[in-house]
């Protein structure tokens, strides 16, 4: 049960509902506290890996669940697991390699033993040592196993969840999000082209909220405005789950790029830019229906990127109030050809750290977190595209963010 | 081993390479490329891994002179100083024109008023050719180690 816990971390929401964002939310310790227990800890799906990262039996892959560690396998079946990346012992983080494979986990301390369902298989001197010492007569195995997490996965994707009593993934999704979701996790094959990692020096909010918000894509991406990628005057929708807490951004490449019009005049930062070398800029058309971008975010902890050909799972891990880690994994399918995979590789230079698009982003969090810390008894004021919930045909909107604060007060009791 | 003439000639062509980026001399940066030259900036776990994917992956001058331009032009980002330290800078291999030549970076970043700190470390992987009584890149690997990437990387390394 969510008891309302204002009073416990002595903060009250302010008035305006979810039109008003506390700044409190994104540097108060107490509340980032309770988001471990609440959100990641609590009945939520976090993406954790993609099944093609660890295809055969003994493959596992560490990662984190906001601040938690957890090591996601296949065992000896092919079943796919999840576990606390902590010996059952004293604590230990055993596995500290990002990738890998192996028949068991042994604790590097006193060399308990998993197996990679995360069963107890032994502990070194059980019985003591010439009669001396030993475990009580009572231990058993059993009772000590890892800390399991309840799995899910759908075409290739993984999900792990500390709640044990999580209803199913599709479930959880909703089926309206499930058809955007299925549009990239058709069922193929994926292939992982590789990883890119940052340290954002933000709350982990402001990240969910950067993409909820096509507002800010048509006015500080000159990038994006300027070749045509993400343009509020282009066919666009912002849609959501029933609860509000899942939502996609979907947009339409502009036909006639770089030419000013009604539209651009709006946006200040427009430039009229030509590529020299325009080859890093040639999306091919390749999901049915007309839609050229669909940022899709799941709670709690992950970004669907398809910008034209680029294809990544943005995940966020957490790292304390102030910052947030933001590990890509870039992807493709198995059967794409290499012309495909260029393509991927050449439009990755949009996105992660350097990337034309997303450095845009990084750098403004980093001036999102500087101008909020320091005044946390004041509010955001979030009323584009009205104060409603509700989904909206266009994009000039961030209706997504009201519905994300709207369950996220739901959540946390706030 | 490398004569000591060409190697006092390669550290010159390395020199001046980082002295043009921490100066703030971007547009002369394309300059030290060949006109079909690879740049690519790579995780080292990507690298070790054979997996294909890029930080930065440009494919010609034209491609590094774009880079330029939306950095002075697009790019949002927090104004900053770069500095770059190499040392080990080695040439592995000379073959008709053609030198590998690797060397260590360390770059730091001076963000306003905040301490310099350390940006990234890592390695370069070179394939440098003769251009006249000089040298240009004909590829440059930027293999770095650190795991996570502070915020953003705007400038090349």
């Amino acid at each position: 049960m969510n008891v309302m816990r204002n009073d416990l971390v002595g903060r009250h929401w302010p008035e305006g509902g979810h039109t008003r964002v506390p700044y409190w939310v994104y540097s108060d310790p107490e509340i980032y506290a309770l988001e471990q227990e609440r959100i990641f800890g609590g009945p939520s799906y976090s993406y954790v890996a993609l099944e093609c990262e660890i295809p055969n039996p003994g493959d596992y892959k560490r990662t984190q669940i906001g601040d938690r560690p957890v090591v996601i396998t296949r065992d000896a079946e092919g079943q796919i697991n999840a576990v606390v990346n902590r010996c059952a012992h004293r604590g230990v983080q055993f596995c500290q390699q990002h990738l890998g494979n192996t028949k068991e986990f042994i604790c590097p301390y006193h060399q308990w033993a998993y197996d990679l369902k995360g069963n107890l298989l032994g502990v070194p001197l059980r019985r003591g040592f010439k009669k001396q010492g030993g475990m009580p007569d009572d231990f058993k195995l059993e009772d000590h196993g890892l800390r399991k997490l309840k799995v899910a996965v759908r075409n290739g994707v993984i999900f792990a969840s500390f709640d044990m009593a999580m209803p199913s993934l599709e479930d959880y999704i909703g089926p309206n999000m499930l058809k955007y979701f299925d549009r990239v996790f058709d069922g193929r094959g994926l292939k992982v082209l590789g990883y890119s990692r940052q340290r954002i020096p933000s709350n982990w909010k402001l990240m969910f909220e950067n993409i909820k918000d096509p507002y800010h894509a048509s006015l500080m991406h000159v990038f994006l405005v300027s070749f045509g990628l993400f343009r509020m005057d282009q066919p666009s929708a912002v849609e959501m789950d029933a609860t509000g807490m899942h939502s996609v951004l979907v947009n339409r490449r502009a036909e006639a790029p770089a030419a000013g019009n009604e539209a651009t005049s709006e946006m200040r930062s427009f430039v009229n830019l030509k590529l020299q070398d325009p080859t890093l800029l040639q999306p091919k058309k390749e999901f049915p229906g007309d839609a050229t971008v669909v940022m899709q975010t799941l709670w709690p902890n992950i970004i669907i990127q398809q910008q034209s050909n680029t294809l990544a799972m943005r995940q966020m891990v957490t790292q304390g109030p102030n910052a947030f880690d933001l590990m890509w994994t870039f992807f493709g399918y198995a059967d794409d050809d290499e012309d495909m995979t260029t393509r991927r590789l050449r439009q990755a230079n949009l996105m992660g750290p350097a990337g034309y698009v997303s450095a845009d982003d990084s750098e403004v969090m980093q001036f999102s977190q500087v101008g909020i810390a320091p005044y946390p008894d004041d509010v955001a004021v979030i009323e584009m595209g009205g104060r409603e919930t509700e989904d909206q045909p266009h994009t000039i909107t961030e209706v997504a963010l009201r519905a994300f604060y709207k369950h996220y007060r739901t959540v946390m009791g706030l | 081993m490398a004569s000591l003439e060409l190697q006092r000639q390669i550290e010159d062509f390395y020199a001046a390479y980082v002295e043009t980026l921490d100066d703030g001399d971007l547009e002369k940066w394309p300059d030290f490329f060949v006109e079909d030259a690879i740049y690519k900036v790579i995780p080292r776990e990507n690298y070790a891994r054979n997996l294909p994917l890029a930080t930065m992956r440009y494919e010609s001058r034209n491609m590094l002179r774009d880079r330029v331009v939306t950095i002075q032009k697009t790019i949002l980002h927090a104004p900053r100083y770069m500095r770059h330290m190499l040392s080990n800078i080695r040439i592995h291999r000379d073959e008709g024109g053609v030198l590998d030549v690797r060397a260590n970076y360390l770059v730091l970043q001076t963000l306003v008023e905040q301490p310099t700190t350390v940006f990234s470390t890592g390695r370069y992987l070179d394939t440098v050719v003769r251009d006249g009584n000089g040298f240009l890149f004909k590829q440059r690997l930027v293999v770095f180690d650190s795991e996570l990437v502070p915020n953003s990387l705007i400038y090349p390394l």
